[in-house]
């Protein structure tokens, strides 16, 4: 075999697989693999990694933001409410530093009486005068003190026995008296009246006796409500202070047996069955709220832990609930919170498993809201983009068809178009729609339309200056030789050729709408509450505390920004190269 | 040539012109309760000295809101033309007075940031162009795409989040520093300065990913020339066939690229200065139009428009100037 029936042989090989020996024609469409242009752009547009990168990303977003809803186990604006608990105030609790009054039946102890008091215990003054009326007060233990008013019998004036005029004194006053000042004692008995002897200056005055009011510092409670007007009464807290005062465990009141028990700075006292009857204690308690009533039982358990210094116990309700409360001092002052269970809002949740990007200010999902504001986000760009295409096309196609003074004319409205500042007027409208309170969903749609009046005019130059050049080619020519229709001419076999670079222009305009919604939506002018958008998640940030702690209200939505906007750049690039190779990046 | 400027320079007013009429009746045809609503706003604040009548009239003298849209925009004009665009309502002060107040300091930021991110990008986007293909046209071209991707008040936030709170080297807002006024001139002048980094290496950041794409793009397009081809033919080193044959006309489109910037250098920057609560043009506008004050968002937008006509007639010229090839068309 020659050199030359080897090669044949070989190429025979080559285009005829399996070596059948059936022999090709020149015009065999096998011979040449024919590409279509949507093929061979397809082809150069894969093979370039970045553009792959840029569609993969693509992909991601849409499949996050269109079928991630569908996953997502959450609503939008569904709100997560967690039971939570909130400390809130609830009582206060004091050291008693007034003196209180319990005032004996038919007696009147007034302000002005008290002032006086207040200013002779002050003095150390054993007596205090208000008006005609002589008071004596004797300390009844520590912070008690019992009030009681003297009615002058007689005078002693250096032994001499004077009557006070309008009073007849007993037999045998005289003597006791003197026994009495023998003995050096302040009070004697005499027939069962008890007298008391002050002195001032020389002169001793003899006067019986009368309660009028125990002032102290002790507070009383009791324990049943039927019980507190026995234990409001003169009689009962004179009786008890003076058991106290003496260490009595018990005392007799009203022909009832009552025990008194000391206990860490308060006192109980239990009638003769046992039962707990009221509570002595210098510590007040008392509610925050009219509307709570403070049992015994929890006054009680207030008092013992601040007398033991503690600051949190717990509490047993009627109910049988255990409630957790807490004790704040404030100098003499201390504040009981109550740890309420509350329904609250779980605001700036962190990431957890049911929520994989954590719960935004309002208790939302943020990640719920990622993939319904990149709908929001995605849609904003498609409409827009549509929007400038359309009008674009119109424009450019007329103004490049036509040329002349049409040309002119309608680029000079371009250029206007043009000029007008973009930020400020799109500003104005978001200032506007705020303004009228133009509601979430069709605020969308208005944003749409103003981005693309404000955006088609780069379209139409693109088109326009596309078809000065195609128009001049043979297959134009063709068309106006078959008579076809103007619009037809445009329209049908212009603006086709002009796809290619309109699909590159659009689509790396995309990702510049997606920013200036997002821009908008930042500084909350585009897509409202309770719709979002990427932007408007990150409008979180604009609070500096926010956008300290809570990094995954706003990183997230900004990197899926970023990356959406670099997916279409990447597939803009690619395309643009794929188109047109012969103009690389 | 002559001619051509004269021309550019007509079709500039013209567009000055229409493009403030169209935002005038923008302005003018948005519902008149929100302005009557600014107005009654305006007076029932405590600073304000005037009723809610007198802002009307007020209102209604400057901008004859009484007439219609185009005699009212005539109106404005006629005083925009002398100088006089009223009384901001937000502010209290001309227009032009709070304008020359705070000009400055965009001024300052926007040009230390423009010669910031020419020293970066045309370095970097000339590398790129010369290695095309390799690992560095790769990073370079990602970093430049990832500077174009970031949305401005993203990159602001990140930058604030971790120098000043995590690392704690810039205050969060402002301009000046809590001692500011105890300082000493050349403190202050510091202090100010260093306020401004934060901003301008935001801005930086991402204004160099579009600058850096162009020059590399040029730059390939030079490189694939026939005159690079002979150059190269005839055995000059690459560093002159670099500097002196490729980068040269390279600069041609970059002028050009360059004075579109102008808007961005004086017109102030309103998403990072609002961010950084930079007392520039940018901010105060964002402040004035989100309290609508018609007055001075009509001075801004007029002065962007018209920044924006003058950056065009300049790059038009530059053309002219740096290209013989355009001249002699």
């Amino acid at each position: 075999m020659t050199d030359l029936e080897k090669m044949n042989q070989k190429f025979e090989e080559e285009v005829a697989p399996g070596g059948n020996g059936e022999e090709m024609k020149l015009d065999d469409t096998r011979r040449v693999k024919v590409l279509s242009p949507g093929m061979m752009v397809f082809k150069r547009f894969i093979r370039n990694d970045l553009a792959v990168v840029g569609f993969g990303i693509l992909l991601f977003m849409f499949i996050f933001a269109f079928l991630g809803p569908v996953f997502s186990p959450h609503e939008q604006t569904q709100v997560f409410k967690g039971i939570g608990s909130m400390t809130k105030d609830y009582a206060g609790a004091t050291y008693n530093t007034e003196l209180r009054y319990t005032i004996a039946e038919g007696q009147s102890f007034d302000s002005a009486a008290r002032a006086q008091f207040l200013l002779a215990l002050g003095k150390e003054q054993e007596t205090f005068t208000v008006g005609d009326k002589v008071f004596y007060y004797v300390s009844e233990g520590e912070g008690t003190y019992r009030i009681l008013k003297l009615d002058t019998v007689g005078t002693v004036l250096v032994g001499v026995f004077k009557t006070s005029p309008g009073v007849t004194a007993p037999d045998g006053l005289v003597e006791a008296y003197e026994a009495a000042a023998d003995n050096k004692e302040t009070s004697f008995t005499l027939d069962g009246v008890v007298y008391r002897i002050t002195k001032s200056g020389k002169a001793a005055q003899i006067s019986t006796e009368q309660d009028v009011a125990l002032a102290s510092l002790n507070v009383y409670d009791a324990y049943t409500q039927t019980n507190e007007s026995v234990v409001a009464s003169y009689d009962f807290r004179l009786a008890s202070a003076l058991a106290l005062k003496d260490e009595i465990e018990s005392f007799d009141l009203n022909g009832q047996t009552f025990s008194i028990h000391m206990d860490e700075g308060k006192a109980t006292v239990q009638d003769s069955s046992g039962a707990e009857y009221a509570e002595i204690s210098s510590i007040i308690v008392n509610p925050l709220d009219q509307s709570i009533f403070l049992s015994m039982d929890f006054k009680s358990q207030v008092r013992e832990a601040i007398d033991n210094g503690i600051q949190r116990f717990s509490f047993m309700e009627d109910n049988g609930e255990e409630v957790e409360y807490i004790i704040n001092r404030v100098n003499t002052t201390f504040n009981i919170k109550r740890e309420t269970p509350t329904e609250l809002i779980r605001a700036y949740e962190s990431p957890s498993a049911s929520h994989w990007l954590g719960l935004d200010s309002n208790g939302m999902d943020v990640m719920t809201r990622l993939m319904h504001g990149g709908q929001v986000s995605l849609l904003v760009g498609f409409v827009v983009i549509f929007i400038e295409v359309f009008i674009g096309i119109i424009v450019g196609g007329i103004s490049g068809y036509f040329g002349g003074g049409i040309d002119t004319a309608l680029m000079r409205f371009v250029d206007l178009f043009n000029s007008i500042p973009f930020l400020p007027m799109v500003l104005i409208f978001g200032s506007v729609m705020d303004t009228l309170e133009v509601d979430p969903m069709a605020r969308i749609f208005l944003l749409m339309i103003v981005l693309g009046l404000l955006g088609w005019t780069g379209v139409a130059r693109v088109v326009r200056g596309q078809i000065l050049s195609l128009r001049e080619q043979d297959f134009m020519v063709a068309t106006e030789a078959t008579g076809i229709r103007t619009s037809r001419r445009i329209f049908k076999h212009l603006v086709p050729n002009v796809m290619p670079i309109l699909i590159v222009q659009a689509t790396a305009g995309l990702g510049g709408i997606i920013i200036t919604e997002a821009t908008l939506g930042f500084l909350g002018l585009g897509v409202k509450y309770p719709l979002a958008s990427w932007g408007s998640i990150i409008n979180a940030a604009s609070e500096a505390h926010v956008m300290t702690n809570y990094w995954f209200m706003w990183i997230p939505a900004g990197l899926l920004i970023l990356l959406t906007v670099l997916g279409f750049n990447f597939v803009g690039d690619g395309l643009r190269d794929a188109y047109d190779p012969k103009m690389k990046r | 040539m002559r001619n051509f400027i004269l021309r550019r320079l007509f079709l500039g007013i013209f567009i000055t012109f229409f493009g403030a009429m169209v935002v005038y009746t923008v302005i003018r045809s948005l519902p008149t309760s929100y302005v009557e609503a600014v107005a009654r706003q305006r007076a029932s604040n405590p600073l304000s000295t005037k009723t809610y009548q007198e802002w009307l009239d007020q209102l209604n003298e400057v901008y004859k809101l009484d007439v219609g849209i185009i005699p009212g925009f005539f109106g404005w004009m006629g005083n925009a033309v002398q100088g006089d665009f009223g009384e901001s309502w937000h502010f209290g002060i001309p227009v032009t007075e709070k304008f020359s107040q705070v000009i400055w300091y965009s001024i300052i930021i926007n040009v230390i940031t423009f010669f910031v991110q020419i020293f970066i990008s045309i370095p970097l986007g000339n590398l790129a162009a010369q290695k095309q293909y390799s690992k560095t046209d790769y990073a370079i071209t990602v970093f430049a795409l990832m500077g174009i991707s970031l949305p401005t008040f993203f990159l602001a936030t990140i930058l604030k989040y971790v120098f000043s709170i995590k690392l704690g080297w810039f205050d969060l807002y402002g301009l000046t520093g809590r001692f500011h006024t105890s300082m000493t001139p050349i403190q202050q002048t510091f202090d100010i300065a260093y306020h401004m980094v934060l901003p301008i290496v935001t801005l930086t950041m991402l204004s160099i990913g579009g600058l850096m794409r162009y020059t590399r793009t040029n730059m390939l397009e030079v490189l694939n020339s026939d005159y690079i081809r002979t150059a190269r033919a005839k055995g000059l080193s690459e560093r002159v066939v670099i500097n002196k044959h490729a980068f040269r006309n390279t600069m041609i489109p970059l002028v050009s690229y360059m004075s579109y910037l102008i808007p961005s250098m004086f017109g102030g920057s309103l998403i990072t200065e609002t961010l950084f609560q930079i007392p520039g043009i940018g901010y105060i506008s964002y402040q004035a139009i989100l309290r609508g004050d018609i007055p001075f968002a009509m001075f801004y937008t007029t002065f962007l428009i018209l920044l924006t006509q003058i950056s065009l007639i300049i790059a038009d010229i530059m053309y002219a100037v740096v290209d013989p090839r355009v001249r002699a068309n």
